[in-house]
C-alpha cells in the first residue's frame, strides 16, 4: 500500500519537475496519482480505531457510544451520516455528526462538553479521538444515498442560514465560500475546485469528505474542511460545531441528496 | 447561469416545502440578519485574525446580498464609483517599480490567515487565480489570463494608471468582482503595488514575452 503511494508520488514528482510540460498534462497525471491513491487508504486505520472507541467504555459513566441515537434510533449507525445534519429533539437543535458525537459523549459517558470538544483536528503526534469517530460512522454510510430532510422548521431555517454564511463576503480579502467555489471549472493553481452552488458539484464536493489527507497523513472530518477553508478565507477561527459550521454543513449536505455517500475518501 | 437557476429553484423548493407545512418563512433581510448572529456566534480571534473581520464594509455587505443574483446596473455603479473615488494614486507618480519582486510577491500564498506571521510581508498570490507567464504553468482560472497583458493593452501612462488601479481596488471597475482589494484593504503596501504593476506593465517583464 506504502508502495503505492511512493510510486504515485514519483509519477506526480516527475510531472513538476518538467517545466515545459502544458498545464493540462500536469493536471492529467494529477488525475492518475489521484486514482492510482484509491488502490489503499489509510482511512481504515481510522475507522477501525474509530470502530473500538465507539464500543469501548470511556468517561466518568463507564459507558459505550452504543446507545447513541444518531438519528435512525439507538445504536443504528448504519446510513446515519447519509440523514446529517437532522433536528434532534432532545438538544431542540439542529446537529452534524461531530456535534451529536459531542452530545453523546456528554450524555452518555458523562464527559465535560469541554472534554468532548478538545483536540477536534488530530496530528501526528496527538491522534484525535473524534477523528476515527467520525471515520468510522461515515464509513457506515458508504453507497448510502444522501438523504437529507428539510422538513423540520429548524433544518429550513439552518438551510437559509448556511446559504447566507457560503455567499457572505468578509476579511481583508472580501472572500466567500462562493468566490472559489460558485462556478464550474475552474481551479486555483492546479488543484480543481467543486463548484457547489451546483447540483452535481455539490454532490461530488460534499460525498467525498471526511478524506485521508496524504499531505497531511491525517483524516479530516467536514468540521475540518470548514475550519481550514476559512482560515484561507482570512476569516477568524470557526469554532467546532459552531451553529454556523452547523448551517454550511446542512446547505451543503442538503444539496448533495441523491448521490451515494463515497467516503472516508482519500486526497492528495 | 445553470446553476444560479438550480439554487433559486431549491432555495423555492425549500419555501414551498416550509410554506406547505407551515407560516411563510422569514424575508431575505431576516435571513441575513439571522446569518450575520449566528457567525458572531461561531468565531472566534486566533492570531491576527480577529472576529472584527466579520463585520462588513457596504462593498461586502452589498455583494453578499447579491450573490447568485443579477446585480442591478445602478448598485454596480454605486460600488464602482464608491470604490474608485477611494483608489490612492502613487505621490510620486511613479507606477512601476521592479517586476522581479514583483512575481516574488504574485508567487506568494501567504499573508493574512491566522496561520501566518504578522511581522512577514504578505504575497497576491497571483497564480492562485491567474495565469500570467509562460513559465510559471501551475496558475488558477478563477480570474482571466493576464499574460501579455502590457503588450496587448500598450504601455501608456493611462494604461498603468489602469493596472493600478486594478490592483489597488477591483471594484472600482468591476463590482462584486471576485479580485481582493489589495491596496484598498492593505494587504499589499504601495511599493508592493507599484511591483505588482511593474511585472504586468514592464516591457521587460516575462508577463510581456
Amino acid at each position: 500500500m506504502i508502495g503505492t503511494f511512493r510510486a504515485a508520488l514519483a509519477v506526480a514528482g516527475i510531472a513538476c519537475a518538467v517545466p515545459l510540460v502544458l498545464a493540462q498534462s500536469a493536471a492529467d497525471e494529477i488525475e492518475k496519482y489521484r486514482r492510482a491513491l484509491q488502490d489503499g487508504n489509510p482511512a481504515e486505520l481510522w475507522e477501525a480505531r474509530g470502530e473500538e472507541m465507539w464500543k469501548a467504555r470511556a468517561g466518568p459513566k463507564n459507558a459505550s457510544l452504543e446507545r447513541c441515537d444518531l438519528g435512525k434510533g439507538p445504536g443504528v449507525v448504519k446510513g446515519a451520516y447519509a440523514e446529517l445534519p437532522r433536528y434532534f429533539a432532545d438538544a431542540d437543535r439542529v446537529m452534524d455528526l461531530e456535534s451529536r458525537l459531542v452530545w453523546c459523549r456528554v450524555a452518555l459517558q458523562g464527559m465535560t462538553e469541554a472534554d468532548a470538544k478538545r483536540n477536534p483536528f488530530g496530528s501526528p503526534e496527538r491522534k484525535a479521538d473524534m477523528e476515527a469517530l467520525v471515520a468510522y460512522v461515515t464509513g457506515e454510510s458508504r453507497g448510502v444515498k444522501m438523504n437529507v430532510s428539510l422538513d423540520h422548521p429548524k433544518m429550513r431555517e439552518a438551510y437559509a442560514v448556511g446559504e447566507k454564511i457560503f455567499f457572505f463576503r468578509g476579511g481583508p480579502h472580501d472572500f466567500a465560500c462562493a468566490t472559489c467555489h460558485g462556478e464550474d471549472g475552474k481551479r486555483i493553481r492546479l488543484q480543481d475546485l467543486p463548484n457547489l452552488t451546483s447540483k452535481a458539484g455539490a454532490q461530488k464536493g460534499y460525498t467525498t469528505w471526511p478524506a485521508y489527507r496524504v499531505s497531511q497523513g491525517e483524516l479530516r472530518t467536514f468540521q475540518w474542511r470548514l475550519n481550514d477553508c476559512f482560515r484561507q478565507q482570512r476569516f477568524p477561527e470557526l469554532e467546532f460545531t459552531s451553529p454556523a459550521s452547523v448551517a454550511l454543513t446542512t446547505f451543503l449536505a442538503y444539496n448533495a441528496n441523491g448521490a451515494a455517500f463515497d467516503a472516508p475518501a482519500i486526497k492528495r | 447561469m445553470q446553476t444560479k437557476h438550480w439554487i433559486a429553484l431549491a432555495s423555492a423548493a425549500a419555501l414551498v416545502v416550509g410554506c406547505a407545512a407551515m407560516a411563510p418563512g422569514p424575508s431575505d433581510a431576516e435571513v441575513r440578519a439571522k446569518a450575520a448572529e449566528v457567525m458572531k456566534a461561531s468565531f472566534k480571534d486566533r492570531g491576527q485574525a480577529k472576529v472584527d473581520r466579520l463585520t462588513q464594509d457596504e462593498t461586502q455587505a452589498t455583494c453578499s446580498q447579491y450573490a447568485g443574483k443579477e446585480l442591478p446596473k445602478d448598485v454596480a455603479a454605486r460600488i464602482e464609483q464608491a470604490n474608485l473615488a477611494a483608489i490612492k494614486y502613487p505621490a510620486n507618480g511613479n507606477y512601476l517599480g521592479d517586476w522581479k519582486r514583483g512575481e516574488q510577491i504574485a508567487q506568494r500564498g501567504t499573508g493574512f490567515q491566522y496561520s501566518d506571521d504578522p511581522a512577514q510581508p504578505s504575497g497576491a498570490n497571483c497564480y492562485a487565480c491567474h495565469q500570467l507567464t509562460k513559465q510559471e504553468i501551475s496558475y488558477g482560472t478563477i480570474g482571466p489570463s493576464l499574460h501579455n497583458f502590457g503588450k496587448l493593452r500598450g504601455y501608456g501612462d493611462d494604461m498603468k494608471k489602469y493596472a493600478w488601479g486594478k490592483v489597488w481596488n477591483a471594484e472600482a471597475y468591476s463590482a462584486c468582482t471576485n479580485m481582493p482589494r489589495f491596496g484598498h484593504a492593505g494587504i499589499l503596501t504601495e511599493e508592493q503595488v507599484r511591483d505588482v504593476v511593474a511585472l504586468l506593465m514592464d516591457p521587460a517583464s516575462p508577463v510581456n514575452q
